[in-house]
């Protein structure tokens, strides 16, 4: 008995490794860009589906296609910025968020059209179903393990990243004051490019890690953005760190929501997420 | 008036929208000299440093640094090419270090001969802050921090928009020493200052807005400030 909630609080933690990896590029778009992307989880999902033709159609490894989506993905994040982004940015928040909206249901009709609505996954072999034995019962996957390792380690480069560079500095810079920023002459919006540039690259690799370990179909991008918005929001806005943070307690709610009853599971989640809301708007480690 | 200009508007017309904020003004300026231009609020005074940065909704008219004339540029390109800003208000980067900010300021300039050695130079306390955020600084501080900014992208025209606002007597004399050090450099100089007195007494030149309007220019000891105080009030 206590070998099986010991489990399940470990499968938690470890599957909010993937909650906060699909939370951070959300939470870099809230705190630097200053909009709610609506289409970032139709944008994992899509890059999903990419990976499915990558790994089905041309029979490449699933660790090769990540690695070649990830610049593709870089790029495409560059342009949908540089030229539909930017372009609804301005005096109102209301036009950009209508703008992702309208992106969201075009690649959720988009995916219907080319791939059909069935439930997908991608093949991982061996490394899918790998187990390391802790002892008394109390086992752990390779897969989600590596997913949690890999999350954490995407927020430190994030975090060095934004910190300890040249552009991070100047990420920072136009997410401080904008039009500060455009008055001594820094180019913004090349600047919001790159950052979006760098969402895509977290959102490649989140689309890796849950092509593998969960199913998805053309309409699974709104219940990813609720999950890493959640996860943002509990961590507090725009903090890395505080989206892991925030991505566990989302993993262990649902993780032990599912012990009650299977229908609990995805309750769970907004039940501990309304609840911590509730009593610390704020989220848990809040920007300073 | 300097013959070769560093800086020459000629017939300027800048507009917000539907509104013009300058009508059909010249102006120059020389390198190696300080240009006061003074006026009430909402005489344009802003307006015509922000169409100088390629900030305005649209100019007409042209303004041309080192011959060159720069409508149409990005402010970028602008600052790239040598002329710099210190904004009203200071506008730091809050979440920055100060050496972040400067940073920023030597990344976006022309990448000339003022280098962190210089501006520490000019303002010792910045070393010693130089890993604090700049929103822990006091107002003179972060006056500091914004000038050096400006400096480190070693402009030849330097635009000064009410640096010594809400700052202590001692503070905006240690910044003006600067600028005029700065001057002596040959870098050409465009002070706006609400303070009359202030501004007639560092500058080579000044002019007078108002609504939009050059009504006086001239050299400072070329006139009384009974002069200026009638025109720059418009009595």
């Amino acid at each position: 008995m206590l070998a099986a909630i010991v489990n399940q609080i470990l499968q938690g933690v470890l599957l909010g490794g993937l909650y906060a990896m699909f939370a951070m590029g959300l939470s870099l778009s809230v705190g630097i860009l200053r909009f709610v992307n609506i289409a970032h989880g139709d944008l994992i999902v899509a890059a999903s589906f990419l990976l499915l033709t990558l790994t089905s159609q041309l029979g490449l490894p699933p660790f090769l296609a990540v690695l070649l989506v990830i610049p593709v993905a870089f790029g495409g994040g560059y342009l949908l910025q540089r030229l539909l982004f930017q372009r609804a940015l301005g005096k109102s928040v209301l036009p950009i968020i209508l703008v992702t909206f309208g992106l969201s249901i075009i690649i959720q009709n988009g995916l219907l059209g080319a791939y059909g609505a069935d439930t997908r996954k991608v093949a991982g072999g061996a490394f899918e179903t790998a187990t390391l034995a802790l002892g008394d019962g109390v086992n752990i996957g390779v897969l989600p393990l590596t997913i949690f390792l890999t999350a954490v380690a995407m927020i430190g480069l994030l975090d060095r990243l934004l910190y300890a560079t040249r552009i991070g500095a100047r990420i920072r810079a136009v997410s401080d004051d904008v039009a500060t920023a455009d008055l001594v002459g820094l180019p913004s919006a090349r600047i919001y490019a790159i950052a979006m540039g760098v969402v895509g690259v977290t959102i490649a690799i989140s689309a890796g890690f849950m092509s593998i370990w969960t199913n998805f179909d053309p309409a699974s991008g709104p219940s990813r953005l609720i999950t890493a918005f959640e996860a943002v929001v509990l961590g507090g806005l725009g903090s890395l760190w505080g989206t892991l943070a925030g991505g566990i307690v989302l993993g262990v709610a649902q993780s032990l929501g599912a012990q009650v009853d299977a229908a609990w599971q995805v309750l769970a989640g907004h039940l501990v997420f309304l609840t911590v809301f509730l009593i610390r708007p704020q989220g848990l480690f809040p920007r300073s | 008036m300097a013959s070769s200009a560093l800086l020459s508007i000629e017939n300027l017309s800048v507009f917000h929208g539907q509104f013009q904020a300058i009508h059909d003004l010249n102006l120059e300026v020389a390198a190696g000299e300080i240009v006061s231009i003074i006026g009430a609020n909402g005489a344009g005074k802003s307006s015509l440093l922000k169409a100088i940065m390629g900030r305005a909704d649209r100019i007409e008219g042209a303004i041309r640094f080192e011959g060159a004339d720069l409508a149409g540029r990005s402010t970028a390109a602008i600052v790239g090419g040598g002329v710099a800003l210190v904004p009203e208000g200071r506008r730091l980067f809050p979440s920055l270090t100060v050496e972040e900010n400067l940073n920023i300021g030597w990344e976006v300039g022309t990448r000339g001969d003022v280098g962190f050695e210089d501006v520490y130079g000019y303002f010792p306390m910045l070393r010693e802050r130089r890993r604090q955020k700049a929103r822990e600084l006091s107002g003179g501080q972060q006056q500091m921090v914004a000038l050096a900014r400006a400096l480190l992208a070693s402009p030849r025209l330097l635009l000064c928009d009410e640096i010594s606002l809400g700052l202590a007597p001692t503070i905006i004399n240690d910044l003006y020493e600067i600028i005029a050090k700065i001057r002596d450099r040959g870098v050409g100089i465009v002070v706006v200052e609400q303070d009359i007195a202030r501004s007639l007494a560092v500058a080579n030149h000044f002019y007078c807005l108002l609504e939009g309007r050059i009504n006086l220019s001239g050299r400072p000891q070329d006139t009384t400030r009974e002069i200026v105080a009638k025109h720059y009030f418009g009595v």
